[in-house]
């Protein structure tokens, strides 16, 4: 048991707390709808340099694919469901998305500033 | 019509060339026909049981159900692709030696390994409740289009298909004696790609935010979406933008699956009867 001794207990007690902050700092969160074919906000602005909670909430009867190469993400959302996505942490700059399903009109852009 | 045959092409060859490596590395085992279509059929069975529970499965644990169950399903078909990897090595001689007589007789002596066949399923089982889902959606939203769509859909069936049953023909065309050593390749490939995917879904779902920066960026030199891009994606896991962890994960996989074969192999070279079976007279 030396290393009870050597301040073990203490150090671990601070890692954990340290962590348990971590986990417990909510990243920003932000939302997309998806309506008839389109997504709204079509233009959504983040924070860069953080890890962001992005709910898709799919208010169309049908399905979509939330995609984009740029964040490098794909993501099926069942007709009116809701789906969270996390991505990042970005750097300054736009990260273009589009719904596969619907390319045509599901078009959007995230901008990290 | 068009666009919906290429998305249905697009789902649908991925797991169509994971089919075919599979069919050509197993080429003359055994049973294999019977586990092969055994796993293509509970592949498409779970896809369905998939889709229609995709509501519900999606709203698991805040809005990252489908992610975990991602993870788990990548997990597994890693593992056993590895697993297959390594075995063959311990039964490689034995397999070349029946592939040989490919064509004369199917010997009972090498059975066709069930780990593919999970591997199998769950290939066909992840992109083909994608595919489910879309197409419920087309044929539920589009009431009056409905037929041009579902035509598209099927064309896009079958051009998957057969992209999957070019790719087995033309491995057919490798010698016996070098078949399992290229569809091991393959394989090892397709664990890597599998484990990419497995790194990026972990990151998606928020279980990791390890590596998650973006490497480099090859999408102006060839684009993900592209027919080339599409086919390496699903061959050997090409990604535009991997991020770090897709990469380590990527290279652990080779490195791992490498290594143990080559530990087996060096294992079995120091005690040359063991793991091989008698030969048995062939019919």
């Amino acid at each position: 048991m030396r290393f009870l001794r050597a301040g073990f207990l203490p150090r671990v007690l601070g890692i954990s707390t340290l962590l348990a902050c971590t986990l417990a700092m909510a990243e920003p969160e932000m939302t997309l709808v998806i309506k008839n074919h389109k997504f709204e906000p079509a233009e959504l602005k983040v924070p860069t340099g953080q890890r962001i909670k992005l709910t898709v909430h799919n208010q169309d009867a049908t399905p979509e694919e939330f995609e984009s190469h740029k964040l490098n993400r794909e993501k099926v959302i069942p007709g009116g469901a809701k789906a969270v996505i996390f991505i990042g942490p970005l750097k300054a700059g736009s990260y273009p998305f589009f719904g596969e399903y619907n390319e045509a009109t599901a078009k959007g852009v995230i901008v990290a500033e | 019509m068009f666009a919906t045959a290429l998305i249905v092409f697009r789902e649908t060859l991925e797991a169509a060339l994971f089919v075919g490596i599979i069919a050509a590395a197993t080429r003359g085992l055994a049973g294999r026909s019977r586990w092969l279509s055994g796993g293509v059929l509970a592949g498409v069975v779970g896809a369905l049981v998939l889709a229609a529970g995709a509501d519900r499965i999606g709203a698991l644990a805040d809005g990252i159900g489908q992610d975990l169950l991602n993870v788990g399903i990548l997990s597994v078909a890693l593992a056993m692709l590895a697993w297959h990897c390594i075995w063959v090595s311990t039964h490689g001689h034995e397999m070349s030696r029946d592939a040989k007589q490919l064509g004369s007789s199917v010997r009972a002596g090498s059975r066709a390994p069930r780990a593919l066949m999970v591997a199998v399923a769950l290939a066909v089982l992840r992109e083909g409740a994608e595919t489910v889902l879309f197409v419920a959606g087309l044929a539920s939203g589009n009431p009056n289009g409905a037929d041009g769509m579902l035509a598209g859909a099927g064309m896009g069936l079958v051009g998957g298909a057969a992209f999957g049953v070019l790719l087995y023909f033309g491995l057919s065309r490798v010698k016996p004696q070098h078949l399992f050593a290229v569809t091991n390749v393959l394989i090892v490939l397709l664990a890597a790609a599998i484990a990419s995917q497995l790194a990026r879904a972990l990151a998606q779902s928020g279980l990791t935010e390890l590596w998650t920066a973006a490497l480099w960026d090859t999408s102006s030199f060839l684009q993900p979406d592209s027919a080339l891009g599409v086919l390496l994606h699903a061959l050997v896991g090409y990604d535009a933008r991997p991020s770090g962890l897709q990469l380590a994960f990527y290279v652990a996989t080779v490195f791992v699956i490498s290594t143990a074969t080559r530990q087996v192999q060096l294992r079995q070279r120091s005690q040359p009867n063991a793991g091989q079976r008698p030969v048995a007279p062939a019919r």
